[in-house]
């Protein structure tokens, strides 16, 4: 591994950031790139940093990452426009996306999306006249079992319907607070959201639930039929001295009996990887 | 092997507790006695009881845990690293994000005795960066791990240091596949490299490194508390151990179910309450979109590795979606193919240009503009992306419309014939409304361009 060495002050920039700024800046995305063995790794998250700032990508948070890394513009912009949390032009204060990939979609999604257009007046990736939304479709979000879902800011708002997603619409755009449904007690704005993606906390892991009901639906009944993983010792048994290696006769001593067991990479099939 | 109950909680034993994300509601469980006994074991018994446990990937490959464990060469004084898949975003997939969500201790004791065990001083996880609530219970629980001496410096005075980074990635399927995640962790696009040469020898940074989900490590701490013997009592003969099943879409009550590998979907139908009340079956995932879709015909095949492949799908992560008589099969696949098109990573032209092609004849056919070889023509297009694409994505993206083909023909046919679809798509969702006409591209990406 080569690593950079980190330029803590860029001596010459070519950014149009005050001085304020820049510095900020400087210190955050030094702290970033100390994160990993190569800096180079920080990339993603100044990407998050820099739209903090700005609320978008901007040709100067380019050129910044490009002289924080000693990379060239061209490689950040490559990075960036790969992703699609990163915005090219300025976002509204809250992105609005509502899941209509397949499941979401035909449980009410495509009719919380159609809905939510009409009332806005914007399409895809647009932003309200007030500045207040943008407007997203998002693929999956991993919360298939809420659905039809709603991310505000990357928040869950979870079994919505297209009316519920107009009057959340609507109190955004009044400047009032949301509250998610398995979240923070209230959705910080696109800047704040983006400098926690960057890696510095807002202090909020404590607030909002643990789960929703659905997480809990095969706890509940396993706790209604007493159900448990076998051998459910008590917590506080000292099992330390134990043989890890299973009595004679056990899956301990199983020899290896499917392909996969025994060769590199060959068990994989159509799909497999891509997740 | 030992009788089991039907549902059997292990990671998601503490979920229903008060502030369950807490390192101390954590411990109270039981928590980290499986890090204490670990460090008192020497590394190479620790990869054998994770081996003999049988635990397999839980990421959807199934690949052994153990195995992948040992493929790491010799230790040669450099840096070895552990690299944690948490980039959840394979349709239908929702166990993860609950998971972290909910008890991300889980997650960070089995990153602390994975890396003990393969000799990695810093680990990282990669989490997609959609999910800002999680972000920051994962930040919370290494800060409170660290506090705790279950990170850092001299871990528990074993004399095992280990630093743990929580990455954000920034939103981009791709780098759910191992090899795009390192390239994405290292600063670059998230593109596939070609294997071999394979994470375990040329890894992060190119050092020998174990890129492995977030359940298989959530699943470490308990097979070291328990034993190997306990884990593999639980599942099939070859399909070992606890899983999160994830029930989705027209069924009473959805959610998380983890149970013994091996359960059925008619098993796991019957505790969810059934599909939507005064409906039928029509289709289902057995594990994501990738996977090629069954329907009521596959109600008892065991839900393990080898019966799901053996009747031509694959266990996946388990993700089961289902899908009631309303939903036309040609909408829901168009959709998928959508996302496979969006989620394209671009670098080889097959899957590429196929996902392109299939999103343009898909949409023909759904709007009504199909014309008569057009099903012969979306299998040809597949059989040019099976097996020809760099990475794994290609093959998911053809999963669902050949296997839909294959099984509602008529259905493709039924939207050639008729020009248009027959079903009415507001019967589908979860409230009554009336379906919006609209001007093709009256608002920009308002249509499935959006993707």
């Amino acid at each position: 591994m080569t690593a950079t060495d980190p330029v803590v002050e860029p001596v010459e920039t070519k950014t149009r950031y005050d001085a304020e700024t820049l510095a900020g800046l400087t210190a955050d995305a030094t702290a970033i790139m100390a994160r990993y063995p190569d800096p180079r790794s920080g990339l993603l998250p100044m990407l998050h940093l820099v739209q903090s700032v700005e609320g978008y990508v901007s040709r100067d948070g380019i050129l910044f990452c490009a002289e924080m890394l000693g990379i060239t513009a061209a490689e950040v912009s490559a990075v960036a426009t790969f992703y699609t949390q990163y915005k090219r032009h300025p976002n509204g204060t809250y992105t609005v996306g509502v899941c209509t990939n397949t499941l979401c979609a035909v449980m009410g999604g495509d009719a919380i999306f159609d809905e939510l257009s009409e009332h806005l007046g914007v399409g895809h990736d647009e932003t309200t006249d007030d500045g207040a939304i943008t407007l997203e479709r998002v693929e999956c979000n991993a919360a298939c079992d809420y659905a039809p879902v709603v991310m505000v800011n990357w928040e869950f708002f979870d079994n919505q319907t297209p009316e519920t997603a107009t009057a959340l619409a609507d109190k955004l755009r009044l400047g009032e607070d949301v509250v998610p449904t398995r979240g923070a007690a209230s959705v910080c704005s696109f800047k704040q959201m983006s400098r926690v993606l960057a890696g510095f906390s807002d202090g909020r892991a404590d607030e909002g639930t643990s789960a929703g009901e659905p997480t809990l639906a095969g706890l509940r009944i396993a706790r209604e039929n007493d159900w448990r993983a076998p051998d459910a010792a008590p917590a506080t048994e000292d099992r330390a001295g134990e043989t890890i290696t299973g009595e004679p006769g056990s899956s301990a001593e199983r020899q290896p009996t499917t392909p996969s067991d025994t060769q590199v990479g060959k068990d994989k099939k159509p799909g497999e990887d891509a997740k | 092997m030992t009788a089991v109950s039907t549902l059997t909680p292990v990671l998601t034993d503490t979920w229903d507790k008060d502030r369950s994300w807490r390192l101390a509601t954590y411990e109270r469980a039981g928590g980290y006695a499986g890090l204490k006994k670990a460090l008192t074991m020497e590394p190479a018994a620790l990869v054998q009881a994770v081996k003999d446990s049988g635990l397999r990937g839980r990421g959807g490959a199934g690949f052994p845990t153990g195995m992948k464990w040992g493929f790491l060469p010799p230790p040669d004084g450099g840096p070895r690293y552990l690299v944690v898949n948490a980039d959840e975003s394979e349709p239908g997939t929702c166990k993860d994000i609950p998971l972290m969500l909910a008890s991300p201790q889980h997650l960070i004791e089995g990153v602390a005795i994975t890396s003990f065990a393969i000799g990695c001083d810093h680990a990282f996880i990669y989490v997609r960066g959609e999910v800002l609530h999680v972000y920051r219970r994962l930040l919370n629980a290494v800060e409170e791990a660290y506090k705790a001496g279950y990170l850092g410096k001299n871990i528990q005075g074993s004399g095992f240091d280990l630093d743990v980074t929580v990455h954000a990635g920034a939103g981009a399927y791709i780098c759910g596949e191992e090899t795009a995640l390192l390239d994405s962790l290292e600063g670059l696009r998230g593109q596939p490299r070609l294997k071999p040469p394979f994470p375990a020898v040329a890894g992060l940074y190119a050092r020998p490194t174990v890129v492995n989900n977030v359940e298989s490590i959530a699943s470490v701490p308990a097979i070291v508390a328990k034993g190997a013997d306990w884990f593999s009592s639980m599942g099939t003969e070859k399909s070992q151990g606890h899983g999160l099943f994830s029930l989705s879409g027209h069924v009473t009550r959805p959610g998380q179910y983890e149970a013994p590998l091996g359960i059925t979907l008619r098993e796991l139908l019957d505790l969810a309450g059934g599909v939507r009340e005064g409906h039928e079956l029509k289709f289902w995932t057995p594990g994501g979109s990738s996977t090629p879709i069954f329907t009521q015909e596959h109600l008892d095949v065991p839900l393990d590795y080898e019966s799901v492949g053996a009747a031509g799908s694959m266990l996946g992560t388990r993700a089961l979606q289902i899908f009631d008589e309303t939903v036309c099969v040609v909408r829901a696949t168009t959709r998928w193919t959508d996302f496979y098109a969006h989620e394209s990573c671009g670098k080889c032209t097959p899957c590429r240009e196929g996902t392109y092609w299939l999103k343009q004849v898909l949409h023909r056919i759904e709007n009504g503009d199909g014309v008569d070889n057009d099903v012969e023509l979306l299998l040809d297009l597949c059989d040019n992306i099976l097996g020809k694409a760099f990475c794994a994505l290609g093959d998911g993206a053809v999963s669902p419309i050949t296997s839909s083909i294959k099984l509602f023909r008529d259905e493709y046919q039924a939207h050639i014939d008729g020009h248009g679809c027959p079903f009415d798509p507001s019967a589908s969702a979860l409230f009554p409304y009336t379906p919006k006409t609209r001007t093709p591209g009256a608002l920009a990406g308002a249509g499935a361009g959006g993707h």
